[in-house]
């Protein structure tokens, strides 16, 4: 067992708590480092989605998980970064300045499509996003001179004057790069008096209003930032894939970064990460157990829709904290043993706490 | 001419979004859940109906009715083993998990053998007839469309206002802990409108299928009627219909008006700006949450 001492207010939100974390970040750290060495080119590729994923899916937890709104569109974003990256690296732009440009447009495209919702709550919010992702990816198959439409558009190579990011290694190191500086900055504002105020609205708009948040302003903010990340996804997406076309962002896409953040565990950072890992390696692992299900079940289309169905059912009933929460149980039955018990965990009903208006 | 046709096949597609938003509205009213499974469960209908018409060979209007009582029974069956135990989790799950039944049906009806991953047709006895009136010429199929609907909710309104069914209904959904106090059952009844909200899918379902086609995908159109039920407000069960009727009716005429591709977006731009001027719908309440 480990006893945190605190002499400290700062100790309360230093980003590393205690030395057993430093080690183990450490060692996660150097292992990312070495990973073009360690890791054949499909491996190294798989984590390269991973870590694209992540930064999305650091986007959608901080509105999901964090603030409490959910936008079921969010692959519009996506599309908007990878196209705005798309073309700008057909310019010519060197891919730093893209890639700001790519996650700035998005998050005014954010601000746009968050606007109208604020005045509303919940799932208007919802809706409103679902709608901006279908005009989105309509607006993605018709402009057709900038996006090429349902035929499709090439995407080149990052560049920086001359430098040409061309080998899977070199641009792994660019996605880390921009996935640990996202992390940190995620780690950084959550616990801030921002990131405060965000769960805050999450936990009770109401109170946190009367609080004096200013509610219109902070949701805006969480959407706008969401949305920037999203966007930097789709930038670093746009790059992987080599080859963006407007179903790549459709309604299906939004529902898989949801499915990403409720697996992996609403309301944490590393909830993201499990999520991404878990979107990345899912299919994999479907197409492994299909050798062993009977022929009518295992070629069947329809396989990998009920996995994923049965998955997030599964989760929201048993372990609404996913993926994050199990490791939690885990870690706290192994620090605490033999002295943990049932209801450690135990998550409170709220049946009395409603949305609806009286 | 062609303007009051455009306008009626606009009706007859917006009454099964309206359908379907009543089936939202109703879940929504009752148990507070957004649900996605709704196009879902219309879908199942639809394939229900199918297979009972054309594998077990039942007579249309014995089909009919046992497709929508088994969608009704489904519905309840849904409610009872997923829904109720994660009520009082944060509406978000609650939409995850309503996507995930939505994922689990629509992967099951793909996976069933031979029927599953194709395009069929429902073979209803009004199968391609036309109503001449004039120069109008009339589809039978969009008439028996907004005729069932017209007879469904003269049928829910009576429901509502005169049995002890239905006012009980209303009770719960206005306040669930004073329904509880007045001796109503209402986990009993949110079951039944979960039950009540799988039929009208299903009836939706069985009236669309022989204007498209049923196939695993069609569950997609549940996605049009959100924005019917926000037109509408989404807490009312008339405006679920109008809303409904309205998205209809503008997908028709901008499909005939405007270029193309504005017919798919249409919905969503009229939801926008619905959100941007009048948030709480046509029919909605203008209420404020007191603490």
């Amino acid at each position: 067992m480990r006893f945190i001492f605190k002499t400290d207010y700062d100790q309360d939100i230093r980003l590393v708590k205690h030395g057993g974390q430093a080690f183990w970040y450490g060692l996660l750290g150097v292992a990312l480092l070495l990973a073009p060495w360690l890791l054949s080119e499909y491996l190294l590729a798989q984590l390269i989605f991973v870590l694209i994923y992540a930064v999305v899916g650091l986007g959608l937890m901080l509105l999901a998980g964090f603030t409490g709104q959910f936008s079921i569109g969010h692959a519009a974003f996506l599309g908007v970064g990878a196209y705005t990256q798309a073309v700008l690296a057909a310019a010519g732009w060197p891919f730093p300045l893209a890639l700001a440009c790519a996650a700035t447009l998005s998050a005014i495209v954010g601000i746009v499509v968050g606007l109208p919702a604020l005045r509303v709550k919940g799932i208007y919010l919802g809706i409103a996003t679902l709608a901006f992702g279908f005009i989105v990816e309509e607006g993605m198959a018709r402009w057709e001179s900038v996006t090429g439409g349902n035929a499709g558009l090439h995407v080149k190579d990052p560049s920086f004057f001359g430098w040409v990011l061309n080998s899977n290694e070199e641009f792994y190191f660019l996605c880390l790069a921009v996935t640990v500086l996202a992390t940190l900055a995620i780690m950084n504002l959550l616990r801030s008096p921002t990131g405060r105020a965000f769960v805050a609205i999450r936990d009770s708009e109401i109170s946190a209003q009367s609080m004096g948040i200013h509610l219109a302003r902070y949701k805006t903010m969480s959407f706008a930032l969401s949305a920037g990340l999203a966007g930097l996804g789709g930038a670093l997406y746009a790059h992987k894939i080599k080859f963006l076309s407007p179903e790549q962002f459709s309604i299906i896409q939004s529902i898989d970064l949801l499915l990403m953040v409720v697996v992996g565990g609403l309301g944490s950072v590393h909830g993201v990460f499990f999520g991404a890992i878990f979107l990345i390696t899912m299919p994999q692992l479907i197409s492994i157990g299909k050798d062993y299900l009977p022929e009518s079940v295992g070629q069947s289309p329809g396989l990998q829709l009920v996995v994923y169905g049965a998955v997030l059912v599964a989760f929201v009933m048993f372990e609404p904290h996913g993926l994050y929460g199990r490791w939690l149980k885990i870690r706290t039955y192994l620090q605490i043993f033999p002295f943990y018990r049932a209801g450690m965990f135990k998550r409170q009903k709220a049946f009395q706490k409603s949305d609806r208006l009286k | 001419m062609q303007f009051v046709q455009l306008i009626i096949s606009g009706a007859a597609q917006g009454c099964i979004y309206g359908l379907i938003a009543l089936g939202f509205v109703l879940i929504y009213k009752a148990t507070e859940t957004v649900t996605f499974a709704q196009g879902d469960l219309m879908m199942v209908g639809a394939f229900g109906g199918l297979v009972l018409m054309t594998i077990v060979g039942m007579p249309f209007w014995i089909a009919v009715p046992s497709a929508i009582a088994a969608m009704a029974l489904f519905g309840m069956f849904a409610e009872r083993l997923v829904i109720r135990p994660v009520l009082g989790q944060p509406q978000f799950s609650i939409v995850m998990l309503t996507f995930g039944i939505a994922f689990i049906v629509r992967g099951l009806i793909t996976m069933l053998p031979v029927i599953g991953t194709e395009t069929h047709t429902l073979p209803v006895p009004y199968k391609d007839m036309t109503l001449r009136l004039g120069e109008l010429v009339l589809a039978y199929e969009q008439l028996v469309i907004i005729g069932a609907t017209a007879v469904l909710c003269l049928g829910l309104y009576a429901m509502f206002r005169y049995t002890k069914l239905g006012i009980a209904m209303q009770a719960s959904s206005q306040n669930q802990l004073a329904a509880y106090y007045m001796g109503i059952p209402v986990q009993r009844l949110n079951s039944l409108v979960w039950g009540l909200a799988a039929a009208v899918a299903a009836i939706a379902g069985l009236l669309l299928a022989p204007i498209t086609f049923v196939h695993a995908n069609m569950g997609f159109i549940g996605l049009k009627a959100f924005p019917a039920a926000v037109v509408g407000g989404f807490g009312s069960l008339p405006g679920a219909i109008v809303g409904g009727l309205i998205i209809g009716i503008v997908e028709s005429l901008s499909g005939f008006y405007l270029p193309e591709g504005f017919k798919d977006i249409a919905p969503y731009i009229v939801v926008l700006i619905m959100l941007w001027i009048k948030p709480n719908g046509l029919f909605g309440e203008k209420l404020r949450k007191k603490v």
